[in-house]
């Protein structure tokens, strides 16, 4: 594949990373599973700055969000596929 | 950052911005498949890479007087602090630990210590002295400013004709220390440049090194799966009685909110982490895939059960963590970094990596090894961490890192509590 527009760490991740700066809503990007070196397309529902991170399936409020193939937090608002996935919409379980 | 800055009217001049760049010369030579450096064996017959004369100071009054015996004595280094008056008990421990291992670090070829009164003074002189270098003590009450810095001058110029006479002689990975901590990480750490390091890692266990990790609130989310990385079930459950005790009597204690302004910082926020627990997975990393830890230390406490993986407890700020991993013996740093920490150490050169490619071009001057390749699929780990090795190897070398060659000397002492 040419070189991906985001990064997914493992298959059942319920995200994936931005590793580009150009990340526009409503492109079509593609993404490299890392875990299995296969690809994955989408389109962004947002503009999405690099190294942030965009959901893979539609999340509701309250799911576990899923990376690294682990427990990395909750959202606290429901998010569409292709969705950024920041601090406006996912929190920590801890502290 | 802003560029409104207004320059007065300059008659414009053609800047030549070709900068030459000579190529280095080979880094990791091997010998039986193992990389081979060039170090300074000490009379302990631990391995440094770095030849320093430091000059140190017991206590924050005695900063001055260090300060002006390496503004005397070209070559020395001195370590100013803000602490060491009426600690006590375990923070005072850690404060002596702290500095006497400073002074031990086979970075170090002899050292100066000058503190406010003579008896706390001998101790550090004492605690160094124990690895067999020259260590000279002087202290300032009865005695002044003036009378110190020239006596204690006198007796660093000779330390420093000494040490620089010391030659560098072949030495093998294994005989090597070399510490990991990344820091204003984002997800790009996680994705690349922890994983380079956890590379280098798992190769340099079966080399039979001697590695170090720490950051104990920041595996917060992950603290099961650091525990099962134990080699043992007793350094598994200690890294979670460690981590436990991190939580009660440091976090809980002290926490006014859920901490999610501290950790994760905003520098981590802006680069996509938005979580503990997603840091902590990402910070993870560092660690490979295979290798395992075989104890956990105190902080500033030297490992004692040979070679491999320790974890130390320490601060999650990258400062404080690496001047405690240094106060432990080790002499060589790796530090990924995602949006650009510009951390150095005084004693123990600091690598820095980066994966992420806005970092690269706006912060290079930082940036030893660029492994944002791996993004663009354009680098696997295998080689990144190759490049990593060849890096860490040049520079134990000889080679000054990024930090060295721009100043960066942050020691930052740990305080567990306030003074009395």
């Amino acid at each position: 594949m040419a070189t991906p527009h985001f990064l997914v760490h493992e298959t059942d991740d319920s995200v994936g990373v931005v590793v580009v700066e150009d990340a526009s809503k409503g492109q079509t990007l593609s993404g490299w599973v890392m875990a299995t070196d296969g690809t994955v397309e989408l389109a962004s529902l947002n503009d999405i700055p690099l190294g942030h991170k965009i959901a893979l399936k539609a999340i509701k409020s309250g799911d576990t969000i899923m990376k690294y193939g682990h427990d990395i937090g909750k959202a606290v608002a429901d998010i569409a596929v292709g969705g950024h996935v920041h601090i406006h919409n996912m929190k920590t379980k801890r502290w | 950052m802003s560029t409104s800055i207004q320059s007065p009217q300059v008659p414009k001049h053609t800047v030549d911005t070709v900068i030459s760049k000579p190529e280095p010369r080979p880094g990791a030579l091997r010998k039986d498949g193992k990389p081979v450096f060039s170090g300074y064996r000490r009379e302990n017959c631990r391995v440094g890479v770095r030849n320093h004369v430091v000059i140190l100071p017991l206590d924050d009054l005695s900063n001055a007087s260090c300060e002006a015996v390496a503004n005397n004595v070209k070559g020395t280094l001195a370590l100013p602090h803000p602490y060491g008056r009426l600690q006590f008990g375990e923070d005072l421990e850690l404060h002596f630990r702290t500095l006497i291992g400073t002074g031990a670090n086979p970075n170090v070829a002899a050292v100066i210590v000058i503190g406010i009164e003579p008896v706390w003074t001998q101790r550090i002189v004492d605690g160094i002295a124990k690895t067999g270098k020259p260590v000279a003590g002087f202290s300032i009450e009865q005695n002044g400013d003036f009378k110190v810095i020239e006596a204690a001058s006198r007796q660093a110029k000779e330390f420093l004709h000494w040490a620089t006479e010391l030659q560098r002689e072949p030495c093998s990975v294994d005989e090597l220390w070399v510490s990991v901590k990344c820091g204003e990480s984002d997800t790009t750490s996680g994705l690349a440049s922890n994983p380079t390091v956890g590379n280098f890692i798992d190769k340099f266990d079966a080399w039979g090194a001697t590695t170090c990790f720490g950051e104990t609130s920041e595996i917060t989310g992950a603290e099961q799966v650091c525990a099962s990385r134990g080699a043992t079930p007793e350094a598994g459950a200690k890294f979670l009685k460690t981590w436990q005790a991190y939580m009660d009597e440091v976090i809980e204690p002290f926490k006014t909110s859920d901490l999610s302004d501290s950790q994760p910082t905003k520098g981590n926020i802006e680069g996509g982490l938005t979580t503990i627990e997603e840091k902590a997975f990402g910070n993870l990393e560092k660690i490979g895939k295979n290798t395992q830890f075989v104890d956990v230390l105190e902080p500033a406490e030297a490992p004692a059960k040979g070679a491999g993986l320790y974890f130390m407890d320490t601060s999650s700020a990258a400062a404080e963590c690496v001047t405690l991993q240094a106060a432990a013996g080790f002499v060589v740093h790796l530090f990924p970094t995602g949006q650009g920490n510009v951390i150095g150490n005084p004693i123990e050169p600091v690598i820095k990596l980066t994966a992420n490619p806005r970092t690269v071009r706006t912060m290079n001057e930082h940036i030893d090894v660029d492994v944002s390749g791996i993004l663009r699929r354009e680098m696997n780990f295998d080689q990144a961490g190759d490049a990593l090795i060849d890096m860490c190897i040049r520079t134990c070398n000889g080679r000054a890192t990024a930090a060295e060659a721009l100043g960066h000397k942050e020691f930052v002492l740990t305080k567990l509590y306030r003074s009395a």
